[in-house]
């Protein structure tokens, strides 16, 4: 089980409280896991990723085990930690505006 | 006995304001989707309960919300109560996509539109400006994007088509975002003629379809920028709003970055009427539900101080279709007041006398419920409003 924590207008946006959990099969990446994210919630799809060209939009980050995968390949695994479900996979909108 | 409902757009969040026609005691509801940019919401002249709202963000893109029940509770379109999408009941995510046409069946594909230093510029989609519901069909709504472009929808909401004729009809590398972006912020249906709409882009001009949206063409003959390299340009125009009255659709009313315009021709042609206003810089303009002739602008000082001049806020009237203009101050504050009015942010009820509305950049919401001549603030302290829009109900 993969868990995930959104920013909260996200959060407010999929109806959902707290971690989101998610059942991801083969390979846990960050494009597997937010294929399976949009997937349950599809209200979602086009406010992380852009609905084309499904790069990550500019003012979110991704974050695990206190490591930056922002820029990390959407196709390269994601730490053993996060595919066991120990740590989660932290979507993170940048601190900006106000 | 018949009232009103304003729907305001403010950078936290929308709000819905209801009262009976004496327009004299108001129901607050909101904040509807809080913390989130609500650039516009309108309501379905077809099926007054059925509203459409803009949601968005710099962070998490456009999100489109729509009410059946008169804003009591909103969807996502394509999750109506008791319609289940997926297992969990979720919407199809399809109503938040806005795709520019680039197909080759348009024969014109465009990529490119001219950036602030003069170079060109991939077309990106950013947000929804505005929303204009059909006039005659509740499912039919056209919204007006940045990147400036128009799209339709047909089935309410769910999905969304470019009418990518208007960008596509020639001009569209020449056009440049203004101060705001490149939005195309205005659309106006002709009530008398469905195949006939116009709309206004910062800062490329305003444009006329005849054909239902296939093909466009300028209409900004007689409009002078002094601000482009040449001040009577095809296009190039910062046009600010266009207001029309539904009895005289030939009658257009422009409030340009500066100067306020008039055309009697369906924008063939345009002449200045600004007469003896205090500026002629300003966005909103609209016209009087029951007088064709009667205008309503709020002028701002300049393009570099976007407040009301003087710290006085006055709506200015004019009763001659333009040149002459009267203040209208009862109610309104007149000293210490820097608020400005987003292009968006003025609307007119139809009861009579005509209620007029508008909101400010510092929250407060005006009504006038007779036609301006005396005002008082519904609500004070709302976020920044970026737009206005009243419904007359039964």
């Amino acid at each position: 089980m993969i868990r995930v924590v959104l920013p909260s207008h996200l959060r407010a946006l999929a109806q959902v409280r707290g971690d989101v959990e998610l059942e991801v099969e083969g390979p846990v990446t960050q494009r597997a896991v937010l294929d399976a994210l949009e997937a349950r919630y599809p209200m979602l799809r086009g406010t992380i990723r852009d609905h084309v060209t499904q790069e990550r939009r500019a003012f979110l980050r991704f974050f695990a085990c206190a490591e930056d995968l922002s820029h990390a390949p959407p196709d390269a695994p994601l730490p053993d930690a996060v595919a066991s479900g120990a740590e989660p996979l932290l979507i993170i909108g940048a601190i900006a505006g106000g | 006995m018949s009232g009103v409902r304003v729907l305001v757009g403010t950078r936290k969040g929308a709000f819905v304001l209801t009262s009976d026609g004496k327009r004299e005691r108001w129901d607050v509801s909101g904040p509807h989707f809080a913390g989130w940019e609500i650039y516009h919401v309108k309501g379905s002249p077809a099926d007054p309960n059925r509203l459409f709202a803009s949601q968005t963000s710099g962070w998490f893109g456009q999100i489109i919300q729509r009410s059946d029940d008169g804003g009591k509770t909103w969807t996502q379109p394509g999750t109506p109560p008791g319609e289940r999408t997926t297992p969990e009941g979720m919407p199809k995510g399809e109503s938040n996509k806005f795709v520019y046409d680039t197909s080759s069946e348009t024969g014109k594909p465009l990529t490119t539109h001219q950036w602030y230093d003069g170079t060109q510029h991939p077309w990106e989609f950013k947000r929804v400006w505005h929303l204009e519901p059909s006039l005659g069909d509740p499912d039919t709504v056209y919204a007006g994007v940045e990147d400036a472009a128009l799209f339709r929808s047909k089935d309410g909401g769910k999905s969304w088509q470019e009418l990518s004729g208007l960008r596509g009809h020639g001009t569209g590398p020449k056009w440049q975002p203004g101060a705001g972006g490149m939005c195309l912020h205005t659309i106006v249906l002709d009530p008398g003629n469905p195949q006939r709409m116009f709309i206004a882009i910062s800062a490329a001009g305003a444009f006329r379809t005849d054909d239902g949206g296939k093909t466009w063409r300028p209409i900004n003959q007689g409009l002078r920028s002094q601000y482009i390299p040449d001040p009577t340009a095809e296009i190039g125009h910062c046009v600010h709003r266009i207001a029309m009255h539904r009895s005289r659709p030939g009658v257009l009313f422009m409030q340009k970055h500066w100067d306020v315009m008039r055309s009697d021709n369906a924008g063939d042609l345009w002449q200045e009427v600004s007469g003896n206003l205090p500026t002629d810089f300003g966005f909103v303009i609209d016209v009087h539900a029951h007088e064709p002739e009667t205008v309503y602008v709020v002028p701002i000082k300049s393009d570099g101080e976007h407040f009301v001049p003087d710290g006085k806020l006055r709506v200015y009237r004019s009763r001659s279709g333009g040149n002459e203009w009267e203040a209208l101050t009862k109610g309104l504050p007149q000293k210490d007041c820097y608020v400005n009015v987003l292009r968006d942010a003025m609307a007119v009820d139809s009861l009579d006398k005509c209620g007029i509305y508008f909101g400010t950049t510092g929250g407060q919401v005006y009504a006038s419920a007779d036609a301006g001549d005396n005002w008082a603030p519904i609500v004070r302290d709302l976020p920044a409003v970026l737009s206005v829009e009243v419904q007359t109900l039964p």
